[in-house]
């Protein structure tokens, strides 16, 4: 069997490279790649849609229609995660540990027990116990608020700079995730409930289809931005600049939502209780 | 062909056959490996192999990046001295797929080890054939 | 509105999708009726387009308003429209047959599988619509997770069975990526239009023929053709029954439309058929795969399994169809597309409204089943005799042209194959015809009637799947209307 795999993979192999030997050269700027359908691009998309970034200026309007799709393949990924791992069970849990506040002194309540009284002062704490790190907390308490503006900063410049709503989307969910890691996961589901990731993970799609959709009703094809400059009272160039921006918004909210519900239902094996 | 052309053509197309040998590399983990997780490597292997793949065709010889504002000059629109942006674009999307799949595998995964408590396939089948 | 169809149809489920996954939290009831009302939306605009290309011809539709190659077009022909309305109609009739299922299956995250349900329709119609070769890989991934989702939620094995299925589709998606890849190396355009225009002018080129190959390969695997079938006995039958009647009649009926229109409207026609050589080895793969499979479909003990493998033998009546390379037999491989969805609707909605009610999936099972489910029985009846080939159900009008397009062609071994996979279906359904109408109460069973305790299937499952077994004698009778107004049209005029 392994054999044969193998023989299989150098097969495959060797078609490519045999497909290699009529490459055009790499780094040629006079490739059919280079020369057909992207000089249009650069030459032409700062006066057609004013953003500098090429790469943006393609990604959310010449080819905004796969983006779209992007973006629903990461709800769905979300979705699927949800689907396949939540468990829905009130079914307790083996043991869960308590500590008291102000003694420090840990209770394991082993199954079909209940919490003394006095409830308040105890809090849950993970079975997988850290002891309480004050240098891990502070640090990243400290830096989670730069982390998040940094992120906000990579969204709104993605027509200057590199960046844009992906990029931005996935360094906002990185610092919850942060926040999640060094405190714990019910913290974090206090801060930024299940649902509503759920409905920010929907919520941005249809930002961006809803744009479309827009757009479509005012009698244009769908996703062509031109039509908007009627409602943002701006000329249809900069209408496109600014429906480029709505939709980068609608694509950074859908993907740190679901950053954080896919690491809210890996890390907690979908019982929603205890994390990492 | 003489050792310069042989040369030339090496130069010429390096970057190709690296990464194809990438690609086979992540084709054999995923179909020669029996724990899961190796296998779901080998699979993120293969779809990085073809991101760079795509990614490389992009590349011009003495040319910068596609963002404009950076430009001065009568090189601002030159499409010889700027980059392909296509192959970006495209390969963003395909990051963004290759991550929802590896999320669904992975889910798919922790399923497995809970009903089965391993990640191997042999012992997988095992226990499926006894249960 | 309606010039606007072909984007309206991929993007209202879509929409309707992630409405849904907000209605789940705010208000559930609502979940159902919207998912309906869309998939019944989407059949409308199929419809709709269907009409518009026979009365006045293709059309296309330009995202943006970007023109080709600068931005993403859609191009809808004649057999576009044809296959996207034969989907859209099984997946609507499949949601009604099947949500009460759905809801015992799946209980607090029934409405999920809506959600998923409609963004996998939604990603389907987008495969059948889209003229953008990259647009296509990406909607064939959101067709893929959601179907990766929803088979991975079955019973017992079905997590294993989706893994292995997410390893063979990505390795299948991959390579078609790797060749999309490879020919904007050399052309620089990714609209399937202009890369025909450009092609022609690449004959000989290494790259090109390495990129058909590594595409279709991709495709073949996607397709489940022998031997790249691993994973589709496993997937289709742990899977849940909804779940399982939603995916078998699209996924890989949808695959062997892109490899048509990869083969025929991308690459140039003489180059996929004359210059390449690659129809005769494709023919011998169909063959093998027809009689491999037929083989091992007699041998399967479970009534889901031996189907799924009755699905791979179609899938190779429709690739050795296509690569006969002349008209009759592309007619019946386009013709077959249609049929095979209708049919395998039918069968396995019939199988799971069986399997709801029966203990087990054994053909022991099914003793007397006739006399407890006649209606579903009646309904599986059709289906087989479609699918053995009896007139005047669709599957023998498929199976004609098929065959005569392989006589045209000199290809004795295809005929034989079908011959022999016609037979075997006869021996596999009749089987089970004999078990479920005639087997008497055994002897095993000292002479008393087995514990029939089941009663048929309600009303609102019985009439969606009478509506299919219909449809198959419907499809059979207006075969000659479709074949010259609609395929004739959609095959180019290059093959004879």
């Amino acid at each position: 069997m392994k054999r044969f795999a193998l023989l299989a993979v150098l097969l495959f192999g060797a078609l490519l490279v045999y497909g290699t030997t009529d490459f055009p050269d790499w780094g040629d700027p006079s490739s059919p790649a280079a020369t057909h359908v992207s000089p249009h691009y650069i030459r032409h998309s700062l006066e057609e849609t004013a953003v500098p970034n090429i790469v943006t200026a393609v990604l959310a309007d010449y080819r905004g229609y796969d983006t779209m799709f992007e973006t629903s393949v990461i709800f769905t990924a979300g979705l699927a995660c949800f689907f396949l791992l939540r468990v829905f069970a009130r079914k307790a849990p083996d043991s869960r540990l308590y500590r008291h506040r102000a003694t420090g002194i840990t209770l394991r309540i082993e199954q079909g027990g209940r919490l003394p009284e006095g409830a308040r002062e105890f809090e849950r704490i993970d079975s997988q116990w850290v002891p309480y790190d004050l240098i891990i907390r502070t640090a990243c308490r400290l830096v989670l608020p730069f982390i998040q503006l940094f992120a906000l900063y990579v969204v709104a410049h993605g027509h200057h700079s590199p960046g844009g709503g992906f990029q931005g989307g996935v360094i906002f969910g990185a610092a919850v995730i942060l926040y999640a890691i060094s405190h714990d996961l019910r913290s974090t589901l206090q801060m930024l409930p299940e649902r509503r990731t759920v409905l920010m993970s929907a919520g941005g799609v249809l930002i961006y289809a809803g744009t479309g959709l827009i757009c479509l009703l005012l009698g244009a094809q769908f996703l062509d931005y031109a039509a908007l400059a009627g409602i943002l009272g701006v000329d249809p160039i900069m209408a496109r600049s600014h429906g480029i921006f709505i939709v980068e918004i609608g694509v950074a909210i859908a993907v740190m939502a679901v950053m954080v519900s896919l690491y809210y239902n890996l890390a907690s094996v979908g019982r929603f209780d205890e994390g990492l | 062909m003489t050792a310069a052309g042989y040369i030339n053509l090496i130069i010429a197309k390096y970057n190709y056959w690296i990464y194809i040998v990438l690609m086979c590399v992540g084709l054999w983990g995923m179909i020669v490996k029996r724990n899961l997780v190796k296998k779901i490597i080998g699979m993120n292997i293969l779809q990085t192999a073809i991101i760079l793949f795509y990614v490389s065709i992009a590349t011009k010889k003495g040319a910068a990046l596609p963002i404009l504002a950076h430009h001065i000059g009568a090189h601002r629109t030159d499409p010889a001295t700027i980059i392909n942006p296509l192959p970006h674009v495209l390969m963003l999307t395909a990051i963004v797929v290759s991550v929802a799949t590896l999320g669904v595998a992975l889910a798919l995964t922790i399923n497995i080890y809970k009903r089965y408590g391993t990640l191997e396939e042999d012992e997988i089948h095992d226990l499926m054939r006894n249960a | 509105m309606s010039a606007h169809f072909p984007a309206l149809i991929v993007v209202s489920p879509l929409m309707a999708a992630m409405v849904v996954a907000i209605l789940a939290w705010v208000r559930p009831g609502a979940c159902l009726p919207l998912a309906v009302v869309t998939l019944a939306g989407s059949l409308w605009a199929a419809a709709g387009m269907l009409w518009r290309v026979v009365v006045s011809g293709p059309f296309a539709y330009h995202l943006g308003n970007w023109p080709p190659p600068i931005g993403i077009a859609y191009q809808i022909d004649h057999l576009n429209a044809l296959v996207l309305t034969a989907m859209a109609a099984v997946a609507l009739v499949n949601l009604l047959a099947t949500w009460r299922h759905a809801r015992r299956d799946f209980a607090e995250r029934v409405n999920y599988f809506y959600a998923l349900y409609l963004l996998f329709c939604a990603g389907t119609y987008g495969i059948i619509v889209t003229g953008d070769a990259f647009n296509l890989f990406v909607l064939l991934e959101i067709t893929s997770i959601s179907g990766y989702a929803l088979v991975g939620m079955g019973k017992r094995d079905a997590a294993l069975a989706s893994l292995n299925y997410i390893f063979m589709g990505t390795i299948g998606a991959s390579f078609y990526l790797l060749g999309v890849g490879y020919l904007y190396l050399v052309t620089g355009t990714l609209n399937m239009a202009d890369l025909a225009m450009i092609l022609p002018r690449l004959y000989g080129n290494k790259v090109v023929t390495a990129a058909f190959i590594i595409a279709m390969t991709g495709l073949f695997m996607k397709m489940a053709l022998f031997p790249l079938h691993g994973w589709l006995p496993n997937a289709y039958s742990e899977s849940s029954s909804p779940v399982r009647s939603l995916i078998a009649p699209l996924t890989t009926k949808t695959m062997v439309y892109v490899m048509v229109r990869v083969a025929l409207y991308v690459f140039p026609v003489d180059f996929s058929f004359g210059h390449l050589a690659f129809a005769q080895p494709a023919v011998w793969l169909a063959v093998t795969s027809i009689v491999a499979a037929s083989l091992m479909a007699l041998s399967q003990t479970s009534l889901k399994r031996m189907l799924a493998y009755v699905l791979i033998a179609e899938v190779g009546y429709m690739v050795g169809g296509f690569w006969l390379g002349n008209r009759m037999g592309m007619t019946g491989a386009i013709l077959h597309i249609v049929n095979d969805a209708a049919m395998t609707l039918c069968a396995f909605l019939a199988v799971g409204s069986l399997r709801q009610q029966l203990a087990d999936d054994s053909f022991k099972a099914l003793r007397g089943a006739f006399r407890r489910m006649p209606w579903t029985m009646a309904v599986l009846v059709v289906a087989g005799l479609s699918m053995i080939g009896v007139p005047p159900t669709c599957g023998f009008f498929s199976k004609w042209y098929l065959i005569g397009g392989a006589l045209a062609a000199g290809q004795w071994a295809f005929v034989g194959a079908l011959i022999f996979s016609s037979l075997i279906n006869a021996v596999l359904f009749f089987r089970i015809f004999e078990i479920g109408f005639f087997e008497p109460f055994a002897a095993s069973d000292h002479g008393h009637p087995p514990d029939l305790a089941y009663a048929e299937a309600p009303a609102t499952v019985i009439a969606p799947m009478l509506v299919t077994a219909a449809g198959l004698v419907v499809l059979g009778l207006l075969t000659g209307r479709i074949v010259t107004r609609i395929i004739d049209a959609a095959i180019p005029a290059a093959i004879l």
